[in-house]
Parts: structure tokens; sequence; C-alpha cells
């Protein structure tokens, strides 16, 4: 009587790229986002390949030349700094390492926290308690003490910076991820699926993992942010990334001793920081959206208004 | 102003809208009822029927917007409620209307003692501090709790459900008022306890002359308690009149249908279709759980909880059986243990001759493939983030042996059909599904991977009576066509009476009765189950007088054993 069954709708049915991307247009405010982080991420990309030179050739004709004025050529509409460099071109490089040390901090404690955060939950028995003492450990120290200790011993460097800052952030995504495991794991649909014989591997994967990851993702955007500024803090300190490598978070430090006469060394970047990680909240809170049954009509339903 | 006529709340041609996102809904249309002093009114109706609409109204309880009062009035002694002001509201709100909720540990305040919380009810009215507290002792004495004075400084959490409700009650009559509201009060309450808490309301009615509107889903109440009915359906009233009236000459043809969707309204399973049972597929040999708590650095051990007390049964091919219990009756750590949930203390579990205890895990989980399970609440028991699709063929993922890949599809489809859904169905999620829906899909599942026992936890409690009766009818015919045991677990007895072949009554962890279904409601033998029997009200609807027994008046005369609860009170 299987033989009668005919397939259904298989063909109407859209890629799922296509109604992510449908999905996407409904959510203005994640589309515009989404548009920013793509040219960030361009900017990241061919940064420095295209304009690595000019952003760090000194003038000092043009120290501390203010925003939004023409004489100097196109590349000091932002102003320049202390040493007559262009904000603009230095905003447009310095998201390389960026985007690369606050990416890969966020992303490695995200993976770390929350695989530990996993066993801590799904494990009743020694395990969990030694994973949450050193979650402890970690949590009672604070975090910039930690990470200027650990510089100081290891050398500043891309690698080690984002090493600190991944470590030092780790208990956020562990405490979360164990809280919410613990009361997924007690839901009848989990019971369900232990009846029916699921190992606990697909219990954790099928059944607990979508429901924690909104969480994780919009913690990790949030986070994004903080990252981005520990790093200004510790370039402040002199232990962030050593010149003349250069982020974001650095142009922001040494902008801060100019503030009462160049406000624009700071804001610029400051301003790059924080577009960049609403941008990436927008577009968290889409995916949060976009990715709940539940929710997805909030998304759908807007196609009906916008005609 | 003394209109011989008039009566002492009125609801006249009352319309509700809520407008939301989605569009306007119509919560109720032309919506007209009264009420008089010592009078009882149910209004019966399935959920999403509109009964508490016109009650909130009342109250000023509807949220405006989204709702909007489109047209009618409410009269409160010739005084219209929709007009008068928020003060004069609050001033009838509490001291000459008052209502009684069914979520009694939601309704308390869980950090003040229920002392404090009845004798507020006097102060915030201008008694004074010194007098609120006695007045408030002698009203919990008066609902009848236990202990009134030793237990007036304890916490919501450490009463049980039925106490709970009293304290609400106490709460709601402190003033006096003409009319008690109360919304499915005894709903999440085990039917003995129910049964008491019905006879304290109708006590209390004779004793004030209250008027008293029962809002309420279950015919049986309606039958034991209300003078007069009003019965729901889409927001209108479609049939009012004295309960006798509306019970022996149903008019509304929904009217009929609620009446025929009544569990146990079909009789007892006839006799002499039962297949055979000579096959056994299920034996429960002395099964026993202990629960203990273990001594810590600051505890002494305490003593064992004995949730399961030596339950031998078995189970036919092809048979029903029901337990029947209330909760803490030890019917839920019964299917625990036997699913592999729980660990059995004692004794042993047997699918034809395989172990479920004491096997290894490989051969436990080759029997329990046969054991599928179907649970109370569908909405809980589907992934919400799973298409009907994933949820159906995950037993299939879990055991690729079973169906080829290729034919999921193709698969989930014929299943759905089975339950009675579609198979477009397979591509949406569970929330777009009613809850008779989702519990189809359940059962679905449950059916995937072709077993020969499926265990019913409660499965159809949570559903409104005409899709109960329509779950079960589906698995009853799912049970002919495929040759299915039922272990169906219920905490009342009028839902297996016309399904089940057998019934198992447990107590305190003991089954306390077996046999076959018409035996033990015709002729129960032990006192507990002459208990269940009588507190259902169900059961009196065709007796013309209503019921007059006797029934401890305390709650919990036998307290549940209640593992981990720690603070209980001596």
């Amino acid at each position: 009587m299987t033989m009668t069954a005919p397939p259904i709708v298989s063909s109407a049915e859209p890629s799922s790229l296509r109604v992510s991307l449908g999905l996407l247009w409904r959510d203005k405010f994640a589309c515009v986002a989404v548009l920013f982080l793509l040219a960030v991420a361009f900017a990241a990309i061919f940064g420095p390949w295209l304009l690595g030179a000019s952003a760090t050739k000194i003038n000092l004709m043009a120290r501390n030349a203010p925003p939004l004025s023409m004489h100097l050529g196109w590349h000091y509409i932002l102003g320049a700094d202390a040493l007559g460099r262009s904000i603009l071109l230095r905003v447009i490089v310095g998201a390389q390492n960026t985007m690369m040390l606050a990416g890969c901090a966020v992303v490695i404690s995200l993976l770390v926290g929350s695989i530990l955060g996993f066993i801590a939950g799904f494990r009743n028995d020694w395990t969990s308690s030694l994973v949450l003492r050193l979650a402890d450990i970690l949590m009672s120290f604070p975090s910039l003490l930690l990470a200027m200790i650990v510089l100081y011993v290891l050398s500043p460097g891309l690698t080690n910076v984002i090493l600190v800052l991944a470590i030092t952030r780790i208990p956020i995504y562990l405490r979360t991820t164990r809280a919410e495991v613990l009361e997924i794991r007690e839901r009848t649909f989990v019971t369900a699926a232990r009846v029916m014989g699921a190992s606990p591997w697909r219990i954790v994967w099928r059944h607990i993992r979508p429901t924690v990851t909104p969480t994780l993702v919009t913690i990790a955007t949030l986070e994004f942010a903080f990252v981005m500024l520990s790093e200004s803090s510790l370039s402040f300190l002199g232990l962030g990334i050593q010149a003349p490598e250069f982020t974001w978070g650095a142009m922001v430090a040494q902008g801060q001793s100019y503030l009462g006469t160049a406000w624009w060394v700071a804001f610029w970047p400051g301003l790059a920081i924080t577009l960049t990680a609403m941008s990436l909240n927008l577009l968290a809170n889409w995916v949060r959206i976009a990715s709940d049954p539940v929710q997805r009509w909030r998304l759908e339903s807007r196609k009906r208004t916008n005609g | 102003m003394a209109d011989a006529k008039e009566h002492l709340v009125e609801v006249r041609n009352l319309s509700v809208d809520f407008h939301t996102k989605g569009g306007t809904v119509a919560a109720v249309r032309d919506v007209s009822w009264h009420i008089d002093r010592g009078e009882t009114l149910a209004i019966l109706g399935e959920s999403g029927s509109g009964k508490s609409v016109s009650s909130s109204a009342l109250m000023g309880l509807i949220d405006i917007p989204p709702g909007e009062i489109t047209s009618g009035e409410v009269l409160y002694c010739g005084e219209d409620l929709l007009k008068v002001s928020a003060e004069r509201q609050r001033e009838i709100n509490g001291s000459r209307i008052a209502m009684v909720f069914q979520d009694t540990l939601a309704a308390l305040n869980p950090v003040y003692q229920i002392g404090w919380q009845v004798a507020e009810t006097f102060r915030s009215h201008g008694v004074d501090r010194a007098d609120a507290d006695p007045k408030a002792l002698e009203l919990l004495e008066r609902v009848g709790l236990n202990n009134a004075r030793a237990r007036f400084n304890d916490y919501p959490h450490q009463f049980s459900g039925g106490q709970r409700q009293r304290i609400m009650i106490a709460m709601a009559i402190a003033l006096n008022p003409d009319l008690l509201i109360a919304d499915e009060p005894t709903t999440a309450l085990d039917v003995t306890v129910q049964a008491r808490i019905l006879r304290l309301l109708k006590d209390l009615q004779r004793e004030r002359g209250m008027g008293l509107l029962m809002i309420t889903h279950d015919l049986g109440i309606v039958a034991g308690m209300a003078d007069r009915v009003a019965i729901m359906n889409g927001g209108r009233i479609v049939e009012t009149g004295t309960v006798k009236e509306v019970f022996e000459t149903p008019k509304h043809p929904y009217t009929r249908s609620l009446l025929a969707s009544v569990p146990g309204a079909a009789g007892f399973v006839d006799a002499t279709v039962r297949p055979e049972h000579d096959e056994t597929l299920l034996r429960v040999e002395e099964l026993s759980k202990e629960y203990l708590s273990p001594a810590s650095l600051f505890r002494a051990e305490k003593p064992a909880v004995l949730a399961l007390d030596k339950v031998s049964f078995t189970l036919g091919r092809g048979e029903t059986l029901g337990i029947v219990g209330e909760s803490g009756s030890g019917k839920s750590t019964l299917v625990r243990t036997l699913i592999g949930l729980e660990q059995a203390t004692h004794g042993d579990a047997f699918y034809r001759s395989d172990s479920l205890i004491h096997a290894t895990r490989e051969a436990r989980d080759v029997a329990r493939r046969q054991i599928q399970m179907v649970f109370q609440d569908p909405t809980a028991s589907l992934n919400p983030r799973m298409s009907v699709q994933e949820i159906i063929s995950e037993p299939w993922a879990i055991h690729p042996d079973a169906v080829p890949g290729s034919q999921w599809k193709a698969r989930v489809g014929d299943l759905l059909e089975q339950v009675g859904l579609l198979r477009e169905h397979a591509a949406r999620y569970p929330h777009q599904f009613s809850g008779g829906q989702r519990q189809r899909i359940a059962i679905a599942r449950a059916l995937a991977l072709k077993p020969e026992i499926i265990i019913c936890d409660e499965a159809v409690s949570s559903l409104d009576v005409s899709v109960q009766a329509q779950v079960i009818a589906l698995l009853k015919s799912l049970k002919e066509e495929f040759v299915l045991s039922y272990l169906f677990i219920a905490h009342d007895l009028p839902v297996v009476r016309s399904f089940v072949d057998r019934v198992l009554v447990m107590h305190k962890g003991t089954i306390v009765e077996q046999g076959p279904t018409r035996q033990i409601f015709t002729d129960p033998q032990h006192p507990y189950t002459r208990e269940l029997l009588h507190s259902d009200p169900v059961l009196s609807l065709g007796n013309a007088p209503p019921r007059r027994r006797r029934l401890p008046s305390s709650d919990d005369p036998t307290p549940p054993p209640r593992p981990f609860a720690g603070a209980a009170k001596p």
C-alpha cells in the first residue's frame, strides 16, 4: 500500500535558501544589518590589500585634521589622527584585525563554553561538578585582571589576545547552556524521545541543541561588542594588539587622550564598533524568529501587509 | 428602583470582539443570562467557546484594547457595570462579586502566609488589624481547612491543591459577596477532592444565600451542582434552561452531541466482541519502587517512600487495561518503571518472556520497541521545532532497521491518514494543530514502530469532552486494525468505563482492586473504589434526585506519599 503514495508538493516547494532570503526581505532592519555586515566583511577581506599602505602613511601636515572637510582629499573626510593618518582608511583597514580578533574570540568561547555547558547540564555526575567549579574559578577572577596577568607572562599578540579574551568569556556560555539544558531535558518531548530509545547524542543534537542555539547566538552577538571593547581596554594598557598592527578598539584607545580637542579620533572607530554590534544583534534577532516555527509567522505575515 | 423582576446579575446581548494582528475575532455574540440570589447557574462550554468572557466582562477584566465590547449591558442590581467608573468597579469586585480561580498555586501569593493573605482581605476593606486575624481564622475553619489554627502561618506551597482551593474560597467569601464566580474551580483536582470542594461551595451558598456562577466544561459538575445551565458553543449560548430540561430533552444538536460524548455514556464494552486474551504480552510481578532520600551532611537519612508496593498484573494480546488512581497513587511511577525511566527496586516485568527490568541494555531496547507511549499533553510531548514529518519519522531515525529512508515520506503519509489527518499535514509544525489533532500526531508517532502495546498516560485528560470521544474512537479503531493492547492510565473512572476491558484501581502505590470493567462499576469491593465511583458526578447524570452522600469533610484523609516534599508539615 506504500506504492500508492504519490509524491506531494515536492516540485512546488521552493529551495530553503530562497525561503530564507524571502523571510529576510520581510524584516527590513535585518536587511540593512546584513548589508552593513557585508560591507564590513568586504572591508575586512580586501581593505588591507587595497588600502594597507595609505592607511599607515603619516602626514604631519594633517595632524588631528577635523572631519567633513574635503580640502585634504576624500580620504580625510572623517578627519585624521594625531599622526595625520586618514581615519576613514584606518577604519576600513582595521576591520580585518578587529573582525578576526572579536570573531575568533567569540566563536572559540561560544564553542568551548556551550560544549562544556552541555556536558555539565546533561551529565549529573562528577564531570558536571568539575566543569562548574572550573567555571567558578574563572568567574571569580576579574576578567581584565586575568587577561593582564596572562598577557604579561605571554607576549601580547593577536593570537594570545584572542585566546585570553576567549577564555575569560567562556563561563557566560557555560552557565547559560547548562541552565537551559537542565530545563529542556525534563520536558516531555525529551522524555518521549528517550522512551523511543533515542541515544543521548541524538537527544542533545536533535532536541536540546536547536532549542538552546537561539539563546546562545543572541548572547554571542552581545559578547561581540564586549570583546571589541575589552580589546580596546587591553590596548589602552599596552597589552593589546601591538603597533603597527591596529584594531578599532586600539584606535578608540589612542583617541581617548584627544577627546577634548579632537573627538573624531575616537568617535569614528567607536561608531564602527557600535554599528557592527547592533547589526549583529538585529541579525541574531531575525535568526531567532526565522528558526522558530512558532514565531515564523511574524515574518511571514508581513508579506501580506507589504503587498 | 425596587423592580420585582430585577435580577441580581443580568447580562443582556453582550458581544465582545478581540482585535488581533490576524484580524478581528468575535469572542462572544449576543450572550444573555441572569442569576438570582441563592441560585446556581452553570455556563458550560469547551475551550474556546467563550464561556469565561461574560464573567470577565462582569469583573471588568477584559483588556481594552485588544478587546472591544461591541454591544450589550451587564447589570448588577440594575447598575450597568460596563459604564461605571473604575473606582466603582473596584468597590464591587471582591466585596459584592468574588471569584475563585482554577490555578490555586498561581492565585495565592507564594511569599506570604495564608493566614496573612486571608486577613489582608479584611484589612484592605477597613477591618481593624486586631480583628482581622481572628476573623480570618474563623473563616478558614468554616471552609474546612484542617488544623486551621496551627497552619495559619504556613505558606501556600505547603498545602495540597484541594486545601489551597479552600483557602481561595475563604478569601472569596470573606466579605459576604452577593455573587461568587467559580471559574473551573475543581478542574485541577482529583475526583474525590473535587467532590468535597463542590459540596463546600454548595453548603456555603445555602448558608449565605449567594448567587453561584459555575464556569465549567464538565457536564458532571453541572448535573450535580446547578439549577440552570447555559450551554455555549462558538461564542453563542446555544441552549439554556433548567438542568433537568436541558439534559433530559436537549433541543440543540450541539447539546445532544455533547451529551452523547460524555465519557461512559456509551455503556460498558460489550463482553462478546472482545478478542481472545489468551496470549499474555505483558506480565508484571511484584514490582516495587522505593524513593530513598539519602543522608547528607546536614540531614539524617529519611525513611523511604514506597511509591510502588508489589504491583502485579498481566496484559493480554488485544486487551485494554485501565489503570485508575488519583495523583500520588503510583500509576505514573508504574509507567515510568515499565518504560525504563525509573529503576525498579524489587520485582520484574516481562514482555512475552523478555525481562524489561533485569535484562541487558540491548535486550531491553529490543523488547521496549514493542511498547510505545502516548503522553498526556500533546503540546509538550511534540518538539515544537520539528515538523510533523520529522516527529513521526523520528522512531525510524533512532532504529534505522525499521523502515528504509526512501519510504519515510510515504509511510508518514500513511500513518497520518490512519489517525485521521491529511498527508499534506506532514510539512506543518505542531503549533498549527488543535489539541486533538496534536494528540493524533502523537498517536501516529507511537504507531510508527508497529508496537504491540501502547501505553496511554492520561492521553485524553487534557482534551475537551467531544475531542476526547473522537480520540477514544480512534484508539478503538486502531486497536482493531493493528491488534494493539493498551495500558490506559486515567485519574477518573468515566473515561475508562466505555473503553477498557479490565480496570485496575491503584491507591497509595498498591493495587486495591482489579477486575472486569462491569464488575468494578457495578459491584466495587474496596471502599476506595466505592469512594472514587461516588465522587464522580457524571455517573449521577441520569438519576433524577441529586445524590446526597456523606463524604469525609476533610481533604486528603489518606495523604498520598510525597517523595521529596522537604518542608511538609507534621
